[in-house]
């Protein structure tokens, strides 16, 4: 079998490695948006891991609404994009200082 | 080593390899087609956990949805990638220290503690999408509303956010058409008959 530990580590170095790709991608926002994914995909294999190792489907539960609330943000985001690039014909973050006062 | 270890290292060491491929490749469309690839290996880890349906959820909703979504907008936006690529490895040292700071706070927390919930249980029995749904219809209802609302508001935000009025494409109104009447159209203008004509070129002497 294999142990619960595997799982958290697995998640702890998801969520490590995506925390440096938004440290790196500063001025994508497309690949920010995909760094959040994996963020949520480490949290989610945490989630899934305890509920398995408890015995208790509560935690399944969660990462059900937690993709539902995903794919939304995630739909949001892109429209942002889409609308930004309208307006700005780019998408890189230095660009987008337009409610600086 | 049983067979279900050996899994778990392949799917593992194969998600985190795409997962680094996701946020170090030059391409963005070459980036979204490894999160799609880890979220593969992500759907097979859960399977590996017993949790078949949010791991065929996975694939369908993220891969079959979310990620086409990605491939669209990033095909569709034209990039300048030199752009947005510069400075990037300039900022890998603090990346580095984050990172790797962050992963062996968790890591070492994990460790030290050692045999957190004793030996994994054994396969639950039944089906995980009849426990499932039976969980969700019955103590997770309000919250299953809820989440349906909140798909609801995604739609409607990210219509609206991308719907524009072209000024130049020419439309039709047809309660405008209905609404109108023929003296809106025609106007009958009463005004006196002239008598006296005068000819070009008179008035100059």
């Amino acid at each position: 079998m294999i142990p619960l530990e595997n799982f958290l580590v697995l998640g702890a170095l998801l969520f490590a490695i995506s925390v440096i790709g938004i440290f790196m991608n500063r001025k994508n926002l497309i690949v920010l948006l995909m760094a959040i994914e994996l963020m949520l995909l480490a949290v989610n294999m945490n989630f899934i891991a305890f509920s398995h190792a408890r015995g208790d489907l509560s935690g399944q539960v969660f990462v059900f609404f937690i993709l539902t609330v995903a794919a939304a943000e995630s739909a949001i985001g892109l429209a942002i994009l889409v609308a930004l690039f309208r307006n700005l014909r780019s998408i890189h973050v230095d660009d987008l200082g337009s409610l600086k006062g | 080593m049983d067979l279900p270890l050996i899994l778990f290292w392949f799917y593992g060491s194969v998600l985190l390899a795409s997962a680094l491929a996701v946020v170090l490749v030059r391409n963005p469309v070459h980036a979204a087609l490894f999160l799609v690839l880890s979220f593969f290996s992500a759907a097979a880890l859960w399977i590996l956990l017993y949790a078949e349906f949010l791991a065929l959820t996975l694939v369908l909703v993220y891969v079959g949805a979310v990620m086409v979504l990605f491939l669209f907008v990033v095909m569709m936006l034209d990039i300048n990638l030199e752009r947005l690529r510069e400075g990037f490895w300039r900022s890998l040292p603090l990346a580095l220290l984050v990172g790797v700071l962050m992963a062996a706070e968790m890591v070492a927390a994990l460790v030290t503690r050692g045999g957190l919930a004793g030996a994994m249980p054994p396969a639950p029995s039944g089906s995980n999408t009849r426990a499932l749904g039976s969980v969700i219809y019955t103590d997770y209802v309000f919250p299953f509303e809820i989440a349906a609302v909140i798909l609801l508001v995604a739609i409607v935000a990210a219509i609206a956010l991308t719907l524009r009025q072209r000024k130049e494409t020419k439309y039709q109104d047809p309660g405008r058409q209905l609404a109108v009447h023929a003296g809106d159209r025609l106007k009958i203008v009463k005004m006196a008959p002239e008598t006296t004509v005068r000819r070009a070129g008179e008035g100059a002497e």
